[in-house]
Formats: C-alpha cells, structure tokens, sequence
C-alpha cells in the first residue's frame, strides 16, 4: 500500500506513508507515530494495554486497522494529558497514590479504561468498575491497588465537584 | 485505494463485486486477531462501519431488525435490543468492554464460530439472517445459515445486511461457561426462550458442535409435557431433568484445548436444567 493517509491523534494530524495495509492501529501509533502510551501485549484483544479511545469509545488498538481509521478522532494515553510535560491526570494521580502501578505494562490501558468508566459513570458500584477494568490484564498487583486507586479518583472528582 | 468506506449497502456491494479479494471488515475483533498473527493477508478492505443502514436498530412487526454494524456494547443496552432479552443477556458477555465496543452481530455472524455467543440466542429463536449479494436481497433462516465450523451460505460479493430477531413474551436466558466471567470464549453456552403466545420452547447450543445447534425433540417434547397459563408455565422437576438429558442428546462436541466432550455434555446438561428452571415456576 503506497498511498499515503492521515490519522487525527490527539488533536492533531500525522500523515502516514509506506504503511502496509494490514498494520493495526497500535503498530503505527507506537512505530511510525511515536505515540508508545499505549503497549503492545498479545495483539489479540485479549489483556487491553492497548486500550485507546476511537471517537470517544474505548477499543483496543490492536484490533483497529489504522487505514480504516482515517475519518476518527484518536486520543491515546499522551492526549489525556493535560497541560505541560509530566502533568498527570486525576486517574494517574490516584494510581500513583494508591500504589496500583507495579512493572506498569497494563498501567496505560487501565488508565484509558478507568476515565472511560468515570466519564460514563460518575459514581460507579464495585461491580461496575470490575466489570469496566475486566478487559484490561494485571499480571503485578492482584487489582486491589487498582480497585482502592478507583475509589479514590472518585472521590477527588467529587470533592471536586462538590 | 486499497481501503474502501462506503456510505451505502449498494456502494458496499460494488465495492465487493469490483474487487473479489475485498474482506469486509466490520468491528475487527475476529479479522485483525488473524492478521496481527500474520494468518490472514490483505488485499483490500471494505471497512462496513460507516454504512447508516447497517447500524439501524428497528422494530418491524413483532421482529426486531437489528442492522450487522451494531455492537455488542449497543446490543445490551438498547432498550429496541432489549425487547430480545436474551440477546442483551448474551451481548453482555461477550469479550471485555473494549471488545463489545467494536464486534458486531454481523461480524459474530459472518465468522460463524460455533462459539460466537449472539448465535444460541438467535437459534433459540428461530431468527432470520438478511443478506445482501450482486443478485439482491436474500434471507436465510438461522437454521440454515451456518453449514460447519466458521462456514456458512455467505459467498464472495456477499454482506450481512441485519439479523431479524422475533419478539416473544415470555421469560429469556443466556448461560455461558468458560474459565472466567469475563474476556472468555464459551466452552459450552445456552440460550432459551419461552414463547407463551405459541406455547412454545426454543433453545440454541453454543461451542457443542460444528455450528451453533438447535434441540428441537427437547424443545417438542418439553412444550408439550408443560402446564401453560397465560402469564407463565410450569414443569415437574422430573421433567426438567428429563429436558436436561434430552437437550444434551442434541449435543454433538468434540474435546478440544478449551475442554473436552464429556464436560461439555455434562455443562449442557446443568445448563439446561437450570435455565428451564429460570424460566418457569
């Protein structure tokens, strides 16, 4: 495949040329993009390091093809971001405090998955937010850091609000 | 350009018949798991995502017309899908939110795995499959969809266009067993449908056989055997054991890395039981 296409990343766009047609999305944001937020794990759907949004929706990057890609909004890991280099976002924050981050390979795709969740639902149950993370495989910590660093985003996004 | 988006079922066809060595791509969750393997090679994509009529969920007398772009994360929250409860039911089991988010009933159709978990649920109830080919509109009932293990009557130039699912009153269920709740491939699944109008049983297998299967005698024999009221129905506990070995007759597994015939018998078995259970008293 010669032709070259653009994908919107973040806000911005990135021409991408010389791809072959079957590269996933993962592939060209961490190897022809330079966007390495979101891991490569089993490249089959199946432990979510990858986790990505597509137009808001939390998918898996591995099971994207990027040429078909063309015409989404694409947020990674590094768009969430907010403001200057190193700022951490509220879900990060909690991780880092709660110490739910162990080799932290799945730590991304948790990350992406927790304000997907959080964004949908505010205040979840505990079954909500097993059921929300049960796509994204922690090989370190047992999730109960994970659960606990959760809770925790919660309650400062209603302390913030509140 | 070797990836095709088209905005229309017509445009998608002609896509497909221009380019014979097209795949459709729908929700990537079974075709990208091939090609990141390096087991499938492209030649051409025709990316279905985008075509409105594909993602239109509607009730058209008594049957709920669900288009083959719709995900499993619509299909259990839909309040159209959730007139089919079993299907929400099943939906919900599928994968991980990340996967539901993407696959799509017609893409759990077109790859026609005996363990795609829509497929008991529209057996169970006598669904019907819409497709669209060079030579017009076509549809299959579900029963004669799948013809063995990822095979089914789709040809090349073909698209699943929607699945249309019957409406029925009366108690739906959907059993899965696997090694975990979630991001699991069924070792053995169960859906059931009572339908309280037509006094009538359905029940469709999973990962039991070559395609999803069908227990008709069972299902014959358990509507007859049953007490019938209006607003539910009643069966002996001898007869709910009895449904449970005549369902498991229908059965045809192998043993396979997931597990082995006998327990998947065995699975069938409770898993008949106990959703007949659920359904009546």
């Amino acid at each position: 495949m010669s032709e070259m296409y653009v994908l919107r990343v973040n806000g911005d766009e990135h021409g991408v040329a010389d791809a072959w047609l079957g590269e996933s999305l993962l592939y060209v944001l961490r190897e022809r993009l330079g966007f390495p937020g979101a891991k490569a794990g089993c490249e089959q759907g199946e432990c979510g390091s990858c986790s990505v949004f597509v137009d808001t929706t939390l998918v898996c990057a591995c099971l994207v093809l990027a040429a078909a890609a063309v015409d989404s909004e694409i947020t990674t890991l590094e768009g969430l971001q907010p403001g200057e280099r190193g700022a951490v976002t509220d879900v990060q924050r909690a991780f880092v405090e709660t110490g739910a981050v162990q080799c932290g390979f799945c730590t991304p795709g948790l990350i992406m998955a927790v304000h997907a969740l959080l964004d949908a639902d505010p205040e979840p149950t505990d079954l909500a937010v097993r059921e929300a993370i049960s796509g994204n495989l922690c090989r370190c910590t047992g999730y109960g850091r994970i659960l606990e660093a959760v809770e925790v985003a919660v309650d400062a996004r209603r302390g913030a609000v509140g | 350009m070797p990836v095709i988006v088209p905005e229309s079922v017509e445009s998608a066809l002609a896509a497909l018949a221009a380019f014979p060595d097209a795949t459709v791509l729908a929700g990537g969750t079974d075709l990208m798991v091939e090609v990141n393997d390096g087991r499938r090679s492209l030649a051409r994509v025709v990316a279905v995502g985008r075509v409105p009529e594909l993602a239109d969920i509607r009730v058209d007398d008594a049957t709920v017309v669900i288009g083959a772009a719709t995900t499993f994360a619509r299909l259990e929250l839909d309040p159209v899908a959730r007139l089919v409860p079993a299907l929400a039911l099943a939906a919900r089991t599928v994968g991980s939110p990340q996967i539901r988010n993407a696959a799509t009933i017609g893409g759990n159709l077109a790859t026609a795995s005996p363990a795609g978990d829509a497929l008991p649920v529209l057996v169970a109830l006598g669904a019907s499959v819409e497709i669209a080919g060079m030579y017009g509109r076509r549809l299959i009932p579900i029963a004669e969809f799948f013809t063995g293990p990822k095979r089914s009557v789709l040809e090349v130039g073909d698209l699943v266009v929607a699945v249309r699912v019957p409406i029925r009153r009366g108690p739906q269920d959907y059993l899965k067993v696997g090694v975990r709740n979630a991001m699991v491939i069924a070792v053995a699944s169960l859906a059931i449908a009572v339908d309280l109008d037509r006094q009538r049983v359905g029940i469709g297998l999973g990962s039991v056989g070559p395609t999803a299967l069908d227990a008709p005698e069972a299902c014959s024999w358990v509507a007859a055997r049953a007490r019938w009221r209006g607003d539910g129905v009643e069966v002996t506990d001898d007869d709910v054991v009895e449904f449970g070995e005549r369902v498991t007759d229908a059965a045809r597994p192998i043993d396979d890395h997931r597990g082995t015939a006998q327990y998947r018998r065995h699975a069938v078995g409770v898993m008949a039981r106990r959703a007949l259970r659920r359904c009546t008293g």
